[in-house]
């Protein structure tokens, strides 16, 4: 209940902590504290999705969570879902597809469609257009992307 | 820039008392923009979101208590979705499924944008928004609690802790235009709610006033809903559509909303 400036929690299955700058966000704090550049930072506005990680097993825009509210929390970014150095399921999917360009949507996408799968394993295409509608990409044209989803979905 | 994290509502209201500069936090989808943008430089922040008391929701006696912490995601989800469907389809058209997991009715009360999805439809329901604060809790209907355009009826050291409403029998739903399906602010929304209990049909819009606004008429006139709801509103022109187009857009909705509500 004290007022924070140091904080604790889970990261990728780790306990880590540090300090916090004022009402910084658990994207730059994920960034710049913990060394976690795979979000991205792109709008901080909640717009794009770049920055989306699980806190708690849900999907969320890390640039609109006060780092402060992460204490005690689980956090999973991009960076932990690639098991003993085999990249996961949905990231190898999204290689085999070409679904990167510039690459700079890809974390935030690969992590939003490892909750869409985890809750729907075979997701129709409207689904898929749904529960990616808060990841923004300048890049594909989301054919790709699309591809890589069905490809992952397949393969489980 | 300073912040509490109670762990309960009690504590919390005392840090309200305390600290009435601390600006209250939940879901953080409308704080940390303003305050990642520099609109919003509060000395200290009063966390919510590890608030048991107002997760979720809970019905006694037919009336649902919604916590202020509910989120669009859960307000979409069964058992809520078919008690109080106008409030689950206007809550799929929130930001996208990160922005749903996370913001919650609780903060779009706070916001009270006249853009505030979530308003109409509980408007629509004549809910009423429950208040505490250390020195009690009182409660007031929502239509009373939105003033204008982010202004609201909270008195200093209170907290919104839930929304009250008691679903009518009958047939609502909700509707929204804007520039595309997803992450938009809607340039007008609509719910109606059929009443038959009360011989009546109501309905609420947003973005087409200073508040979110509420009409009603009888079951008997429902064809005049549409008339009835344009000449309720004043809209304004800005970036997103005219005034004209907005009038043009509520006539529409009440229209198509009523029709569908109606045909069962
Ligand atoms: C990308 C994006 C898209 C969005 N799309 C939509 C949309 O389509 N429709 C829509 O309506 N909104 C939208 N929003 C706005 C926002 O998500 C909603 O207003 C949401 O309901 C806010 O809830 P929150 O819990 O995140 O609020 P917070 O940001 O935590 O708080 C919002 C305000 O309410 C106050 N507050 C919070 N809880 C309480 C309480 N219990 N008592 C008193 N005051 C309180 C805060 O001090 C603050 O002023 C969007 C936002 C983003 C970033
Ligand atoms: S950086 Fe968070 S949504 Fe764009
Ligand atoms: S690959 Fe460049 S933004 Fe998506």
């Amino acid at each position: 209940m004290l007022a924070h400036v140091r904080i604790d929690l889970t990261v990728n299955g780790e306990r880590r902590e540090g300090v916090l700058r004022g009402g910084e966000s658990l994207l730059t704090f994920l960034r710049d504290t913990l060394e976690l550049p795979g979000s991205k930072n792109a709008c901080e506005q909640g717009e794009c999705g770049s920055c989306s990680v699980l806190l708690d097993g849900t999907l969320v825009c890390s640039c609109l969570v006060l780092a402060a509210q992460a204490e005690g929390h689980d956090v999973v970014t991009v960076e932990g879902l690639a098991r003993d150095g085999a990249l996961h399921p949905v990231q190898q999917a999204f290689v085999d597809a070409g679904a990167v360009q510039c690459g700079f949507c890809t974390p935030g996408l690969v992590v939003a469609v490892v909750d869409l799968l985890e809750r729907m394993p075979h997701p129709s295409d409207d689904q898929i257009r749904e529960a990616l509608s808060g990841n923004l990409c300048r890049c594909t044209g989301y054919a790709k992307i699309f591809d890589a989803v069905r490809l992952a979905a397949g393969r489980a | 820039m300073e912040v509490f994290r109670p762990s309960t509502l009690d504590e919390a209201l005392r840090l309200r008392a305390e600290h009435p500069q601390a600006r209250p936090i939940q879901g953080g989808t409308d704080v940390m923009v303003e305050l990642t943008f520099g609109d919003a430089r509060p000395e200290a922040l009063l966390d919510l979101s590890e608030l048991a008391e107002l997760r979720g929701f809970a019905e006694e006696d037919g009336l649902l208590r919604l916590g202020a912490g509910l989120t669009y995601t859960e307000a979409m989800q069964t058992p809520l979705a078919s008690r109080l469907p106008a409030l689950a389809e206007a809550s799929r058209t929130v930001g996208s499924p990160q922005i749903r997991n996370r913001g919650t009715i609780g903060g779009n009360l706070g916001t009270a944008s006249p853009a505030g999805d979530a308003l109409p439809p509980l408007l629509a329901e004549r809910a009423e928004v429950e208040l505490a604060s250390a020195r009690g809790t009182r409660t007031m209907p929502l239509a009373e609690f939105l003033l204008g355009v982010k202004r609201t009826a909270l008195a200093p050291g209170e907290l919104v802790t839930a929304v009250r409403v008691r679903p009518c029998e009958g047939p609502q739903t909700f509707a929204k235009v804007g520039q595309r399906n997803a992450m938009v602010i809607a340039i007008c929304s609509l719910a109606v709610v059929v009443d038959a209990e009360a011989g009546e049909v109501r309905a609420a819009f947003g973005s087409s006033a200073v508040t979110a606004r509420c009409v009603v008429v009888p079951l008997a006139e429902a064809a005049e809903l549409p008339e009835r709801v344009v000449e309720a509103a004043s809209p304004i022109d800005d970036v997103r559509a005219t005034a004209a187009y907005r009038r043009h857009a509520l006539r529409v909705l009440a229209a198509r909303t009523l029709e569908r509500c109606l045909r069962t």
